[in-house]
């Protein structure tokens, strides 16, 4: 193996180890700070003594180990802390003797509350929600902070700034590390979601830039998702938050054409769609509901999204249902956008003048005043309804509000195409 | 990006049908099978019985023929796989690292196909197929 060799092999070991290694420490020290610190202690440790020695055979332990000494070096400089901390050197020397290196060892860990411990704090909602995605990434994805900049299109440095500061306000705020119970769970869980979501939408929505890492950042929510999904198995919503991930991802391939140009849902070549996001979608739904978790605004959105992934076709489409579906979230978390969305599906299942007279009812609604959606809406179903005139202003209107280049000359041209 | 991890049990070419794993090592491998689960990386997972359950079909000058396993002229036959999805070749490599395998095992790791690896006048001529495998939309 030459250096280089090496250097990637312990971004991979970093990669798969670091969230275990930072939430073991974290249990020990009680400070993400100096969790994180020593786990990169041990990892710049790694560097320097596997090109040598070679790879170990269990490299997760080995990480822990050097990780443990460097937490005790620690403790130990600091003169002034040195009899407060005695007792807690003497419990870390001791989780060292007993540290194994077996490769079977390494199987046996169980996977412990650390990590979903530390899955709460790094989503912890006194951050903001930049702060919440950026120590997500970094925590609990293994992401270096250069990655995590690039894949948000934003300076390394404030990306940085931002993971220091959300430490800082950690600590002073005493949060503890511990997995929330009774009614704060749901509050804390609801957060945790909101993260992992974000992150995935970020990479899914076709924002500007063909930034090659967006659609990583697809598989890092997934990736997340499925963690949190082995951690909190009993939790509907995680699931059904998964599956929402899965089917939407089940698309990437299909939503855009050879040069770039996004393509609508129904026009899609199903072909395209991945069977196995589908399928690990439809299972991980049909566990949520199981669950007794068929309501939950997550496992709504991905009962929509496993109408679309059952129709082999975009005639074969259940529309009725998905309209149900949509009334369905519209109550659990009544939203305008929501009902926008519930008109489009009323009107595939019931016609156009249904789905007409719920887009209607939305105009005086402030939240949607600048929300170019709803004329565009409007204008589809007027012109299928022959009301050419008023459908061509509501285009208009639409193409007025948009910001997007491509999508307000779309709709400028069907403004054109009204009679 | 996705791997596969293909398993690659020597011996198991010429394995009499039916052969199944031990009990013991399915235990083994199915710690390390909840490893890559709880990490998130794992997709997909399958093991296969052995050739000598299978068949072979040859194209050899240009006309299907079957021959029924076991192939005399196989010297590796899979096992099974694993379908992960993973940040690069060497995480995907640490992971195959860990498998508990016993030494008669090889793992191949091979990364998945992506349509955005090929050029565009590749990509265009596989939609085109894709289109054709679509069933035609003015049948009710």
């Amino acid at each position: 193996m030459t250096a280089a060799d090496i250097q990637r092999t312990v971004g991979a070991v970093w990669r798969i180890e670091s969230p275990r290694l930072i939430a073991g420490l974290m249990r020990l020290v009680r400070d993400l700070g100096i969790a994180e610190e020593c786990a990169q202690d041990a990892l710049v440790a790694a560097l320097e003594h596997w090109p040598a020695s070679g790879v170990p055979d269990n490299p997760g332990a080995w990480l822990m180990a050097a990780a443990k000494r460097r937490a005790i070096d620690r403790l130990r400089r600091d003169q002034l802390l040195m009899r407060k901390h005695d007792a807690l050197v003497h419990a870390l020397e001791e989780t060292l003797e007993q540290a194994s290196f077996g490769a079977e060892a390494a199987l046996d860990d169980p996977f412990d509350d650390d990590l979903l411990r530390l899955v709460f704090v790094a989503c912890h909602p006194l951050l903001s929600t930049e702060a919440r995605v950026a120590l997500t990434l970094r925590l609990l994805g293994g992401l270096t902070t250069e990655e995590i900049a690039r894949a948000f299109l934003v300076p390394e440095p404030t990306i940085a700034q931002r993971i220091v500061r959300a430490k800082r306000s950690l600590a002073e705020k005493g949060v503890p590390f511990e997995v929330p119970r009774g009614d704060a769970l749901g509050e804390r869980l609801a957060s945790v979601l909101e993260v992992l979501y974000l992150i995935f939408n970020e990479g899914y929505s076709a924002t500007a830039g063909e930034d090659w890492m967006r659609p990583a950042l697809c598989e890092d929510a997934m990736r997340l998702g499925r963690v949190l999904a082995g951690l909190m198995p009993q939790e509907p919503e995680v699931h059904g938050l998964l599956a929402l991930m899965e089917l939407q991802a089940s698309r990437a391939q299909a939503r855009t054409d050879a040069d770039g140009t996004p393509v609508l849902l129904l026009d899609q070549n199903r072909a395209r769609w991945d069977r196995l996001l589908i399928g690990r979608g439809l299972v991980g739904l049909a566990r949520a509901e199981k669950l007794g978790g068929a309501l939950g605004p997550y496992a709504l959105q991905a009962a929509i999204a496993a109408c679309h992934a059952r129709a082999a076709t975009a005639e074969a489409t259940d529309w009725p249902r998905i309209a149900a579906l949509y009334a369905e979230l519209a109550r659990v978390v009544p939203s305008p956008v929501v009902e926008l969305n519930r008109a489009v599906a009323v009107a595939m299942a019931a016609g156009p003048q249904a789905g007409l007279d719920i887009a209607d009812a939305l105009r005086e609604t402030p939240a949607l005043a600048h929300y170019h959606l709803l004329p565009a809406v409007r204008g589809d179903l007027l012109a299928k309804l022959g009301r050419g005139a008023e459908a061509r202003s509501a285009f208009e209107e639409a193409a007025a509000l948009t910001r997007n280049v491509r999508e307000r000359d779309l709709l400028l041209r069907r403004a054109r195409d009204c009679a | 990006m996705r791997f596969m991890m293909l398993m690659i049990p020597k011996g198991y070419e010429s394995a009499a049908p039916g052969t199944l794993p031990e009990a013991d090592a399915v235990a083994t491998m199915m710690k390390y099978n909840e490893a890559l689960q709880n990490a998130g990386v794992l997709l997909a997972l399958d093991g296969l019985h052995p050739p000598s359950m299978g068949a072979r079909v040859h194209f050899a000058g240009g006309k299907p023929s079957v021959t029924d396993g076991p192939f005399a002229e196989a010297k590796e036959v899979l096992g099974g796989y694993w379908m992960i999805e993973v940040k690069s070749r060497e995480e995907a490599i640490a992971w195959a690292m860990r498998c508990p395998a016993s030494d008669n095992e090889v793992i191949e790791i091979r990364q998945v196909m992506d349509m955005a690896d090929f050029p565009e006048d590749v990509q265009q001529a596989a939609a085109g197929f894709d289109e054709m495998r679509q069933p035609a939309r003015d049948v009710p």
